[in-house]
């Protein structure tokens, strides 16, 4: 939530200021998000290992880079070969955030699946991760709103998120050596990070 | 007898005086509609007709008309947008961000009528308004471009399209766009002005903000105009890419332009004195820029 919330600030040099840019933002978060959960649900099929489960954060941090990196290198072409900003801010979240924010979705299945021991507990077991993951949305979207733009600039407050989701991978791997390679409860509050 | 019945008409005559008074001073809503951007309201008070965004979160009068009296420009800032005249004082292409109620515009048509003035403005209800009801209409010479002003500008600058007075009035209102205080954003302006061309920039007076955006068109401009009047609220920077002209020159311009811009009700020559170099605001602030603009939390501190 704290890279969308950035999303229309970032893309506002190139794309104006209109309602428009919120809506091609949101709706590439989506459309990234739903792809994520397929893709994440069936990778948790087989054998889901915490290994893998610590790449969907680092891989989504590295794939996060090109927005700070190359913002500009990615939306002044855009915004050169196509006139309407509103397909210029489509297209301009497709190249930044699908890819990051479809590898943030993954976690979720795979969360589940991680978690989940018994049949029976599976519901709960999913409704308490979405708590703590959309309650970490909300921490994301109001610190960003109200606090972090006042205090820090675009891109410091992106690095604060990729570290956030790197440290995160890093202690799922930890607590998963630790504990000798079976199932780590330090997974929620990992995933809260994120978020 | 007699007496009695004379202070009774004098009583009924009063009540009619109160009567009338108040019918005429309470405000009659013409239009009302919600916008993309905002809720716009249209009001008639007397002779005075406004343009108000937002009204629910505290009247704030965009652009105001004489009914009977098109021409005279209500506001002060509106006049105050005019002092750039007294360093550009023949416009040829003239840029307006933000059309309000379309006055500015309509007045510098009246006075230029050969130069070419475009007008950006997000918001199509804003247009629809302005011709409705603010008698503002476009023509050969002045159009309005529905889109947002960074992105106008962007292109303009590819184009190679340069203007000669650049009124940026795209702040009134309680949102502010952010992307367009910045000295990314400023830069750009840069790149479509004429080597003589001038910027008019309507802007915060009050708040933290007005620190920061001082510190940012210095940063962009050098030094500028800070141009503030004592009835008016708001703060008007002018500049140029040239180094700024003397008082004196002002002073001149403004006897040999005073006549033409008296019936807009503008006080031309009593602005030189107000055009002023002085810093008054704090030079530590952080210079806005497009990671760091959050206007809309600086203007409540």
């Amino acid at each position: 939530m704290t890279i969308e919330m950035l999303g229309a600030r970032i893309l506002s040099p190139y794309f104006g200021g209109s309602l428009s840019v919120w809506g091609s933002i949101i709706t590439i978060f989506m459309l990234a998000l739903a792809c994520g959960y397929l893709i994440g649900g069936r990778l948790s099929m087989g054998k889901p290992n915490p290994v893998t489960y610590a790449m969907f954060f680092i891989a989504a941090a590295v794939f996060s880079l090109p927005i700070i990196l190359f913002a500009d290198a990615i939306m002044e072409p855009i915004f050169l070969w196509i006139d309407d900003p509103r397909y210029g801010s489509l297209f301009a979240s497709i190249f930044m955030y699908f890819i990051p924010t479809s590898i943030l979705g993954m976690i979720s299945p795979y969360s589940v699946r991680l978690l989940v021991e018994t049949q029976e507990h599976s519901g709960q077991m999913a409704g308490q991760l979405f708590f703590v993951s959309t309650i970490g949305s909300a921490a994301g979207t109001l610190g960003t709103s109200f606090y972090f733009v006042l205090w820090f600039e675009v891109n410091q407050i992106l690095w604060g998120s990729v570290i956030a989701l790197i440290a995160s991978g890093c202690c799922i791997l930890l607590a998963n050596y630790l504990l000798g390679g079976s199932k780590s409860s330090n997974r929620i509050p990992a995933y809260e990070k994120q978020s | 007898m007699k007496s009695n019945r004379n202070s009774l008409t004098i009583l009924v005559a009063l009540f009619l005086i109160v009567i009338g008074q108040s019918s005429s001073s309470v405000a009659e809503t013409l239009h009302e509609e919600r916008s993309l951007y905002r809720d716009i309201t249209v009001t008639e008070i007397g002779n005075r007709r406004c343009l108000l965004f937002n009204v629910h979160r505290g009247d704030r009068n965009q652009t105001c008309i004489y009914t009977d009296d098109l021409d005279r420009l209500v506001f002060d800032y509106t006049r105050m947008s005019f002092a750039g005249l007294l360093l550009a004082p023949n416009p040829q292409r003239i840029l307006i961000i933000g059309l309000g109620g379309g006055t500015l515009p309509l007045a510098f048509n009246d006075l230029f009528p050969e130069a070419e003035i475009d007008i950006l403005e997000i918001d199509q209800a804003v247009v629809t308004v302005a011709e409705e009801y603010f008698y503002f209409k476009e023509n050969d010479q002045m159009k309005v471009i529905v889109e947002d002003g960074r992105v106008f500008i962007k292109r303009a600058a590819i184009r190679d399209q340069r203007y000669d007075y650049i009124v940026l009035d795209a702040f009134s209102g309680d949102y502010i766009p952010e992307h367009m205080l910045t000295e990314e954003f400023l830069e750009e302006v840069k790149s479509i002005m004429t080597d003589d061309g001038v910027l008019v920039a309507n802007t915060f007076s009050t708040s933290r903000l007005y620190d920061h955006e001082s510190v940012t068109y210095q940063r962009v401009f050098g030094e500028f105009f800070n141009f503030k009047l004592p009835t008016s609220g708001n703060r008007i920077i002018i500049t140029q890419l040239d180094t700024l002209p003397p008082r004196g020159e002002l002073v001149t311009e403004a006897q040999s332009m005073a006549v033409k811009l008296e019936k807009f009700g503008i006080p031309l020559l009593e602005y030189p004195r107000r055009l002023s170099t002085r810093v008054d605001w704090d030079m530590s602030r952080r210079v806005l820029t497009d990671q760091f603009s959050p206007g809309n939390l600086l203007q409540e501190n």
